[in-house]
């Protein structure tokens, strides 16, 4: 039986409503992830991060070479690199949030370049057998890179990183003995007091 | 957004209404927050502590002029708040959302949703 005219309008009516509400929704959402600040950076996973990065300093000092006290580390990295990607994850879940919002996608490349920056600059240092100025390179490299990053983040992630490169200015012309001190005291002390203050204030 | 944008068919939607619906839907929508460039600076206020106005023109691509407007509807609404200083020489306009207009947008996406849901029920 074919459905009266009235009805067929109704219908359509409200279906016409339900798609402009929608669009209001989406509008809202876009508006929010364009203005907001990429807060997905992981308070407390920093703080795992740090005390990793303690334990990392120690046993990298012990090493008898320096191709192993360079393996230390590499481990390390890789090892933050994985508490980052799953407190980050469990942050933005927790947080209703999604992990890759529209801030989330200008934070990644500026802060991926100069860390890849820095994985050529290892990687040519070492083939040279030159392995003194690593600490400072990885300190001023991941200082670049936080602040980078931070310019879509909140201030105190461009805090962070403004003192990591002071760490690594001060890294690089230090003793080279003193490496796993200044290692120690930026990825350990820095990113654990940051991160306090970061899953304090930002929401984990 | 901008001034020579035309209307959307999303803003004229109460109007289109049946009439039974039409007044339930007009007396249930916030029209302060309805507009869409209004309904971008609350968004954009909701996710940040305060915004200065370049920073909203630049955000949701609007003239000087038809932001003005607009803000002044939401400051006289009481969604937002504004406060004028200096930046050495020039002035700066900042922009926050009060309590008032919070509570409106979650109204408002309130409404949204029971409308999106009726019209899955329909």
């Amino acid at each position: 039986m074919p459905l009266p005219d009235d009805f067929r309008e109704t219908t359509k009516h409200t279906r016409d409503v339900g798609s402009h509400a929608a669009a209001n929704l989406r509008f809202i959402r876009e508006t929010m992830e364009s203005a907001g600040s990429f807060t997905a950076v992981s308070g407390w996973g920093q703080v795992v991060i740090g005390a990793t990065a303690v334990v990392a300093a120690i046993v990298a000092a012990r090493q008898p070479t320096r191709v192993r006290w360079l393996e230390a580390w590499l481990l390390e990295a890789a090892l933050a690199v994985t508490i980052a990607g799953v407190a980050m994850a469990a942050k933005a879940r927790r947080n209703g949030l999604p992990l890759f919002s529209r801030s989330s996608r200008k934070f990644w490349p500026a802060f991926t370049a100069p860390l890849a920056a820095g994985a050529i600059l290892t990687a040519a240092f070492v083939a040279r057998r030159i392995f003194d100025p690593l600490p400072g390179v990885w300190l001023l490299l991941f200082g670049t890179a936080v602040v980078a990053g931070g310019a879509v983040s909140v201030p105190l992630v461009r805090i962070m990183g403004m003192c990591f490169f002071a760490l690594g200015v001060a890294a690089l012309v230090c003793p080279p003995a003193w490496g796993d001190a200044m290692l120690a005291a930026g990825f350990g002390g820095l990113l654990a007091v940051f991160g306090v203050a970061i899953a304090r204030r930002h929401g984990g | 957004m901008g001034n020579a944008r035309p209307k959307s068919r999303v803003d004229r939607s109460p109007e289109l209404a049946r009439p039974a619906e039409r007044s339930a839907t007009a007396e249930r929508l916030d029209r302060v927050i309805h507009e869409r460039v209004r309904l971008g600076i609350v968004s954009a206020l909701a996710v940040n502590e305060a915004l200065t106005f370049r920073e909203l023109k630049s955000l949701l691509r609007v003239t000087d002029g038809n932001l003005s407007v607009h803000a002044r509807k939401l400051e006289r609404a009481g969604y937002v708040a504004c406060a004028k200083s200096f930046d050495g020489r020039l002035p700066r306009t900042t922009y926050r959302l009060t309590a008032a207009g919070r509570r409106a947008l979650s109204r408002y996406l309130d409404h949204m949703e029971a409308v999106i849901r009726a019209a899955r029920r329909g």
